[in-house]
């Protein structure tokens, strides 16, 4: 025989229980599965990112004579899956020219994990904050620009990462 | 005493040209400006002029330059914003000329850069008073009213002239930018308290205010 103890620590202890599956099936159900098939965000361009681009930069070993480093990611927004052979283009003030200049911009490929790596001459500060340039402007997916800027303007090595989605 | 009493005016006169000389002269030894045209030059420089010229309006007000009578010290106030008002006109066309989507976002308030709205909105606040000051006799403005217009304006000048430059990483070297900036929300502050700007008064005209 079983005796049902109704004290009020059961009562509450069983109606938490029910209410936290509750809520656990509704997360589950409602909330979290959307969420993970909206995933991984896009990247939205940059205030001031497509400040002094040049369309259709070439695709280069480096740029100038190097010293400095630009790499980065990119990805499929939804899943997050890298996506390789992605043209990036990059351009900045450095050592060897102006933002503006041909011989300041050029592009790389991603490769099969999604990154990509140039190297270029050492950003200077310009307008107030040294800073690079890069877009992704190919078609495929949505045009994206950045602008990230750099911590100090003694680092020789900057990031951007990119979640594009299809145009 | 009266050794401190005889070389004090010249060492203000000293003092106020190293304040705006060490920043102008450090920011001339910077590295930077190797990487830099001369139109973008000459934009920053009048930036850094230009906040010297900021240090003098209020020192010249308050009458803390010694040997200048309160009329003079009024005629300098009133070239030296003329003066300002031109060097912000070098130094917003120059950085236009240099790259024009980037000035372009500043005056539209759409640039990423923190410190360019301070700049943006000091120069309207620059450009305002002097326009005003321009028509003032032909506008009628009584000495009151006038003061009611150019205080607020002042305080809007001199902080975003402040924030501006503080927060730009460029050619000025770090100490001597953040004395240069000290002195002159000192120099506001100061004359702000001796003239007690708060207290409505008739006129100022002809009163000699600060002590000489």
């Amino acid at each position: 025989m079983t005796t049902v103890v109704l004290t009020r620590r059961n009562l509450l202890a069983a109606g938490g229980s029910v209410l936290a599956t509750g809520l656990l099936a509704t997360g589950a159900s409602g909330l979290l599965l959307p969420a993970r098939a909206s995933g991984l965000a896009p990247t939205e361009s940059m205030l001031g990112g497509a400040n002094n681009y040049r369309k259709g930069a070439a695709i280069v070993e480096r740029i100038g004579k190097g010293g400095f480093w630009m790499s980065g990611t990119v990805r499929r927004a939804g899943d997050g899956a890298p996506l390789a052979g992605q043209r990036i283009q990059i351009w900045a003030h450095t050592v060897e020219g102006r933002e503006h200049e041909p011989q300041s911009h050029g592009a790389t490929l991603t490769d099969k994990e999604g990154k990509f790596r140039l190297e270029m001459p050492q950003i200077i500060p310009i307008f107030g904050q040294p800073h690079g340039h890069l877009a992704y402007d190919s078609g495929e997916f949505k045009t994206v620009f950045l602008r990230p800027v750099m911590r100090s303007a003694k680092e020789t090595s900057l990031e951007a990462h990119f979640v594009l989605q299809p145009a | 005493m009266t050794a401190w009493r005889s070389a004090r005016a010249p060492l203000i006169w000293v003092a106020l040209a190293l304040a705006i000389g060490v920043p102008v002269a450090a920011a001339a030894a910077s590295e930077q400006l190797a990487w830099r045209g001369p139109v973008y030059i000459l934009a920053g420089f009048a930036g850094i002029i230009a906040l010297g010229l900021v240090l003098v309006q209020p020192l010249l007000i308050g009458g803390y330059l010694p040997g200048l009578s309160a009329y003079r010290n009024r005629r300098a106030h009133h070239w030296i914003g003329g003066a300002l008002a031109l060097a912000i006109l070098i130094h917003v066309a120059g950085l236009w000329i240099t790259s024009p989507p980037d000035m372009v976002d500043a005056l539209t308030f759409s640039s990423p850069t923190p410190f360019s709205p301070f700049g943006v909105i000091a120069m309207w606040a620059i450009f305002a008073v002097a326009l005003l000051a321009l028509l003032r006799r032909r506008l009628g403005l009584r000495p009151r009213t006038w003061r009611i217009i150019h205080i607020p304006l002042a305080i809007v000048i001199v902080v975003g002239s402040v924030v501006h430059c503080l927060l730009i990483e460029g050619t000025m070297e770090t100490i001597s930018k953040a004395a240069l900036c000290a002195l002159v929300l000192a120099a506001t502050g100061k004359v702000m308290i001796d003239l007690q700007v708060w207290r409505k008064r008739r006129t100022l005209r002809g009163e000699n205010v600060a002590p000489q």
